[in-house]
């Protein structure tokens, strides 16, 4: 044999593969999207107090896609995430620079209605939260504090449909929210957001507290809605990413600890030839 | 982070990649060999020693199976093992071209060689060192030279249209050979096909390494 296995280069990710992925310039690294764009973030920072937890991002939303931001804890993705419907508002000491802009305007201007922005942009988190209340207050509470005309039980059916979970509970509608199972409560949170007519959802890792099951479920759910919503993802899971999402935006955190992009675009690409060596060596498992 | 379970794992499948190549490498050389020298006994160990080529493949390819399902691997890990797959596969078709060489060289039984071998030892010896090569940039991560490998393609097509036109001229000189001179195109033509094989391999190198999936070098034949 002509080849010596015993003393070849190492298998690990080799100088060759590295010059075809090492830190390209800004702009090859930020794929630019093609229709209609929901959220713009141009040359954001944040700031919890003296604290920098994002550096300069600057990538472009698309509509009725599902964006999922991935990256090592501490990175950044929660506060981007909440960056987008002001709910950092609610930390004390916090503020941005840069701009972050939905549908052309300026979330962060004076006299911007929060409690509207986020009706737009509603939210799903982690664990799921709903109200110790029944199903049908759950799903009722939001449009009744905005305002929001029609049938109520239309609203619940419509929300709790959309939500996939209409067949599950359409029969016990009076019955306390945290008599769910774990998914269907996941459901019902994310019910609960639709009820408000948003055009953007949040998701803070939705799955994490949900068995695999469960998480398919929300998984297929969050395809679906992707027909009639805008949808970002914080996942931890870079499988679900990779399996749901249409973008992806990988973020890091920075010597200086706070968290910047790194690379986004779409979630083909970024999963089987990254253009950044940072990106290669996360999904691969090599970091982190 | 090192990946050690992952990394050993691939270790394991590129050592038994090699050791699949060098047996089609010495299937190749032991035919071109053996028809030169009219030899039915290598000839038919080429033909019994093609199954261990075949369980070989199979066994790369569960070996990718099983690591593709348990260790879920993303981007150059991916393409590395997915690489692996389809040059396994490059590589029993390879062997198969050598025992269909094998095979002729037992049709042809007692009756001599109707020409020199002339072009298809050449050939042989260059696509024997064209895979030897593609397996050196497999192991490597080597784009350029899996590119360069490519080229070296045009020189086994033309050896094979100098063989393939002597060849019918020879037919036509002396149309009582034509079974013995058709036995010769087919072994030209099994050693242009192990050539555009190489080629295969050298483009999933290219795969790996880069990502992109393209035709580097498209045969004539």
């Amino acid at each position: 044999m002509v080849i010596d296995v015993t003393n070849r280069p190492d298998h690990g990710l080799a100088d060759r593969i590295a010059a075809h992925a090492e830190t390209p310039p800004l702009h090859e690294r930020i794929a630019d999207i093609a229709g209609p764009v929901v959220i713009e973030m141009d040359g954001l920072s944040a700031y919890y107090g003296g604290f920098r937890a994002l550096h300069d991002v600057s990538f472009r939303i698309p509509e009725r896609k599902i964006t999922a931001l991935i990256g090592p804890s501490g990175c950044g993705k929660s506060t981007l995430l909440r960056c987008m419907n002001r709910m950092n508002d609610l930390v004390h000491g916090f503020r941005i620079d840069g701009s972050m802009r939905y549908r052309g305007q300026d979330l962060y201007a004076k006299g911007v209605d929060v409690v509207e922005v986020r009706r737009r942009i509603g939210m799903v988190f982690q664990k799921p939260n709903p109200f110790p209340k029944s199903i049908i207050d759950n799903i009722a509470f939001g449009p009744r504090v905005n305002g929001i005309k029609g049938n109520t039980m239309e609203i619940v059916e419509r929300s709790l449909r959309a939500a996939a979970l209409w067949d599950d509970v359409k029969d016990k509608l009076h019955q306390s929210g945290l008599a769910l199972s774990g998914g269907q409560q996941q459901r019902l949170c994310i019910a609960r957001a639709l009820a408000v007519q948003p055009d953007v959802i949040l998701m803070d890792e939705p799955c994490s507290a949900l068995d695999p099951i469960a998480t398919l479920k929300i998984e297929d759910l969050m395809r679906e809605l992707a027909e009639q919503y805008t949808i970002v993802i914080v996942t931890h899971n870079m499988q679900q990413a990779a399996r749901v999402a249409d973008y992806t935006a990988f973020m890091m955190m920075r010597p200086d600890r706070a968290g910047e992009l790194v690379e986004f675009g779409d979630t083909d690409t970024l999963f089987t030839t990254p253009r950044d060596r940072r990106t290669e060596d996360y999904i691969t498992g090599r970091f982190g | 982070m090192p990946r050690e379970q992952f990394d050993r794992k691939l270790r394991e499948i590129h050592d038994d990649v090699l050791i699949m190549s060098s047996m089609v490498e010495k299937a190749i050389q032991r035919a071109v060999d053996a028809l030169r020298n009219r030899d039915e006994r290598t000839s038919n160990a080429i033909i019994s020693d093609d199954l261990a080529i075949n369980a070989k493949r199979y066994e790369i390819e569960e070996l990718c199976i099983h690591t593709i399902a348990l260790q879920a691997p993303m981007a150059a890990d991916l393409r590395n093992l997915v690489a692996v797959l389809f040059i396994a596969s490059e590589l029993e078709r390879m062997a198969d071209h050598a025992e269909g060489i094998a095979r002729i060289t037992l049709m042809l039984g007692d009756e001599p060689l109707p020409r020199p071998l002339a072009e298809i030892s050449e050939m042989g010896t260059r696509t024997v060192d064209m895979l030897r090569r593609a397996m050196t940039a497999f192991v490597e991560r080597d784009d350029q030279a899996a590119r360069a490998i490519c080229d070296e393609d045009d020189v086994i097509d033309t050896l094979y249209d100098t063989a393939y036109h002597a060849i019918i001229q020879e037919m036509i000189r002396n149309p009582a050979d034509v079974q013995r001179l058709t036995y010769m195109i087919w072994t030209s033509h099994n050693l242009e096909r192990i050539a555009d094989r190489v080629t295969n391999i050298c483009e999933r190198v290219i795969f790996m390494v880069t990502g992109q999936l393209e035709e580097i070098n498209v045969s004539r034949y």
